[in-house]
């Protein structure tokens, strides 16, 4: 490097390399994009967290009970919406990985920095839209913006598509950059067989961020046109076709399911392999798992429109295509498992994540067959079978990876320790509210209750009771675990380099991590789960004195 | 992890100059070449796919009205598309003559091509602009404005759109090829403009001597992304204006 200062200044613990809002705001550090991002789509998951508990208290009882049917179609909306876009779809990759990629790689940053901060400020400029439409009447057309509704009703669809374009762009940038880091910017030895399953996966998002957003973006694009100039090519009274707004949209958003679920899938591999304590099984296949999503996720998009009126056909087709789905994602559930047999299992709280994830991904991929079966999506379509099937491969699967992924990475990221008693509480909670939600919303939607109804029948009421009791367990379980969080930041102890004992290259860095991530640019000699080829040192340095010792 | 030989990395790369336009985070000036042009080049993967959307639209209407869109393309200029599709291609070739005056180290080359080809971009919306204006005359918008000369009333805001039965011998129904040219062409006019911004950059920052033999990735890339707005031209010219 060029100056003496500068040496001193990269070597400088992120978090007391720079002070002032300043410092934070024109950063060019990923750890601090990253820890933005965490920030920012804390507030998201509160804000769309907030709704959701609001949809779960109307639906306590049938008829009113808080909000009016309008009120109601806006909050399932505003829900949906602030959840995947603002939420869930940068919440791994842009947040976690961000932080977590390059440290991983060995690399000093991210191979575009600037570019990574225009994707932080192009995704605060799409919540702003995203915001702005929600004060100014909000949006009633459910988070997937259908056609011909979405033309016609007076709600301020314009507003919130464009947040959806504009966070779209954050969406590729990020993508584009992780996908160049990953390919030039690993550290000498690093060669792809020993990249870590969390890169394989993040690669895997990334091809998809990029394949499939520039859709979408022309979608919304399309819609926005025929809002404002009634341009006709989704309004069959003008010659054009709503179901193409649905095909478009659908070869995005199903590739969006995946942009959501394989970083989850991409936590939980690392979780599983440091808390069983030995070599992850099948790493290749579970590498390439990942990447036969990114790519079977292209094909299956119009399972989303067996009740559209296509043709049967192409029903046949895309109902084959699905099952194809279940091999990859089946690949890397059996391996997790086969990883846990005879691993020396550390139940932490990020461990217990990363089987309530395996339990859940489980139920919601398996229930995504019966979705992908068409003679059974015809009676299950639009109920709430499919919500819950959703609902626990999003939140029962991605959401506890990301909580899990937190908790594992929190040493790294804020340099302390959490109350590991705490966190156990909030877990149970959280794993018991989510289930006592959604498990039975499996049951009513198998017998015919619609989603997205303001109203029911009064035989569904013992179930919408339970499932909006189940919502303030879940509730109460992010609270504490927002308590754990804040308790370890104010008083927290010191971190160790590798609080859990783990072989990742990212544990050899300091805790928190330097401004270049590492004092020297480190050589690999092994695979991230090589835990034979350790040394006790490597593992064991700064290592808490309850642990189990290695196998 | 061993970080017995990284010391001897860490020094081998401090030992070569580390010139001032080496980011911090990169070891060699080849690799901070290559990682902007992959990055590059996964970009116009991006731009492809956008475009694909509408392509798609152009493949679906255009094969359920064939006769439509023969009727109405009749309305273009396929002159003016001609001659833009040369004044694209030249300007390619401009562009990629910069690249080679930089690879060779030849500031005032560079410039020259440089501002050749933003001439030619220029040019291109000066006759799209021709283009353009003879659609909104003859009432060619589509939307609520088709029929109706430049922006009628009712053109913008809410309320279902009322069409005339005919514009200029062509059935109502022509103005999905309207959508369908004005998206296609406005949104690679919006590269354009881009491209022109890109371009100018570059330009500028040639001029100011920021660029050598060893460094020229700016240069590279701008000039990557002006190829990827000459491709689409390429496609949209024979499927818009040149309908057999």
């Amino acid at each position: 490097m060029s100056t003496h200062g500068e040496e001193d200044l990269l070597n400088t613990n992120y978090l007391k390399a720079g002070t002032g809002v300043k410092s934070w705001l024109l950063t060019l550090d990923h750890k601090r994009i990253g820890v933005m991002y965490l920030v920012s789509i804390i507030m998201a998951f509160f804000l769309g967290g907030v709704f959701a508990l609001l949809l779960r208290l109307e639906l306590l009882a049938p008829g009113r009970t808080i909000m009016t049917a309008a009120q109601y179609n806006r909050a399932f909306t505003l829900h949906g919406a602030i959840m995947v876009f603002l939420f869930i779809i940068p919440s791994i990759p842009a947040a976690l990985g961000n932080f977590i990629i390059p440290v991983m790689l060995g690399a000093k940053d991210v191979a575009f920095p600037k570019l990574n901060l225009l994707s932080f400020y192009i995704y605060v400029i799409g919540t702003i839209f995203a915001l702005f439409s929600i004060i100014s009447g909000a949006v009633d057309t459910g988070w997937t913006f259908y056609t011909p509704y979405s033309t016609s009703t007076n709600s301020s669809v314009v507003s919130m598509t464009m947040a959806a374009f504009i966070l779209g762009f954050s969406s590729i940038l990020t993508g584009l950059n992780f996908m160049v880091t990953v390919h030039k910017l690993r550290a000498p030895g690093l060669h792809w067989r020993r990249l870590p399953l969390f890169i394989w996966g993040m690669y895997a998002t990334s091809i998809i961020q990029v394949l499939a957003t520039p859709v979408l973006a022309i979608t919304l694009f399309l819609l926005a046109m025929a809002r404002v100039f009634g341009l006709g090519i989704f309004d069959a009274s003008l010659g054009g076709d709503p179901v193409l707004f649905q095909h478009f949209f659908w070869f995005y958003s199903h590739p969006a399911v995946y942009i959501m679920i394989v970083p989850g899938m991409a936590v939980v591999s690392e979780l599983i392999a440091t808390f069983s304590r030995r070599a992850i099984f099948g790493y290749f296949a579970i590498a390439m798992s990942s990447l036969g999503l990114a790519l079977v996720g292209f094909l299956v998009w119009a399972h989303h429109m067996f009740t559209a009126g296509i043709s049967e056909f192409a029903a046949m087709l895309f109902s084959a295509l699905t099952f194809l789905v279940a091999i990859p994602s089946g690949v890397k559930v059996f391996n997790w498992t086969a990883t846990l047999y005879k691993g020396s299992i550390w139940l932490t709280t990020p461990m217990l994540y990363a089987i309530a994830f395996l339990i859940q991904f489980t139920i919601g991929g398996l229930t995504g067959l019966f979705l992908g079966t068409l003679a059974t999506d015809i009676h299950l379509h639009d109920t709430y079978f499919v919500v819950a099937h959703f609902h626990y491969v999003m939140m029962g699967s991605t959401v506890m990876a990301f909580l899990g992924g937190l908790l594992y990475w929190w040493p790294k990221i804020a340099g302390k320790m959490y109350d590991e008693t705490i966190a156990k509480v909030s877990f149970a909670l959280v794993f018991i509210g989510f289930n006592a939600t959604f498990l039975v919303q499996f049951i009513m939607g198998s017998r015919g209750m619609p989603r997205r109804y303001y109203d029911y029948l009064p035989e569904f009421r013992p179930y919408h009771a339970f499932s909006t009791v189940g919502s303030w367990i879940l509730g109460l379980g992010f609270i504490v675990y927002a308590y754990v969080l804040i308790k370890s930041l104010r008083s927290g102890p010191k971190a160790p380099p590798n609080p859990w004992g783990s072989a990742g290259f990212e544990w050899a860095s300091e805790s928190p991590p330097v401004l270049a991530n590492f004092r020297e640019v480190p050589t690999i000699t092994r695979g991230p789960y090589d835990y034979h080829l350790t040394t006790d040192e490597e593992l064991f340095d700064g290592f808490p004195e309850d642990a189990p010792k290695k196998a | 992890m061993s970080t017995a030989s990284s010391t001897e990395h860490a020094a081998a790369s401090h030992g070569h100059e580390h010139p001032k336009w080496l980011a911090h985070h990169f070891d060699s000036p080849a690799q901070q070449f290559d990682t902007a042009k992959l990055g590059m080049w996964i970009f116009i993967c991006t731009e492809i796919l956008m475009f694909g959307g509408l392509f798609v639209a152009y493949a679906i209407f255009r094969g359920q009205e064939p006769q439509m869109f023969h009727q109405a393309h009749e309305h273009l200029n396929w002159r003016l598309g001609a001659v833009n599709t040369i004044v694209l291609l030249f300007s390619s070739l401009t562009a990629a003559l910069a690249v080679r005056q930089s690879q060779v180290g030849d500031r005032k080359g560079t410039s020259r091509y440089l501002v050749l080809t933003l001439l030619c971009a220029f040019g291109f919306l000066c006759i799209k602009y021709i283009e353009y204006t003879a659609k909104l005359d003859h009432g060619l918008l589509p939307g609520r404005c088709f029929g109706h000369p430049w922006f009628g009333d009712h053109c913008i805001g809410g309320g279902a759109a009322v069409l005339p039965a005919a514009v200029h011998g062509l059935s109502t129904r022509a103005h999905m090829f309207f959508a369908i040219y004005f998206m296609m062409t406005g949104l690679h006019g919006v590269h354009v403009l881009v491209g022109i911004g890109v371009l100018s950059w570059v330009l500028m920052r040639n001029m100011r001597g920021d660029f050598s033999k060893g460094y020229f990735t700016a240069v590279e890339i701008g000039a990557l992304y002006w190829h990827l707005v000459d491709l689409v031209w390429i496609y949209l010219f024979p499927l818009l204006y040149l309908v057999g």
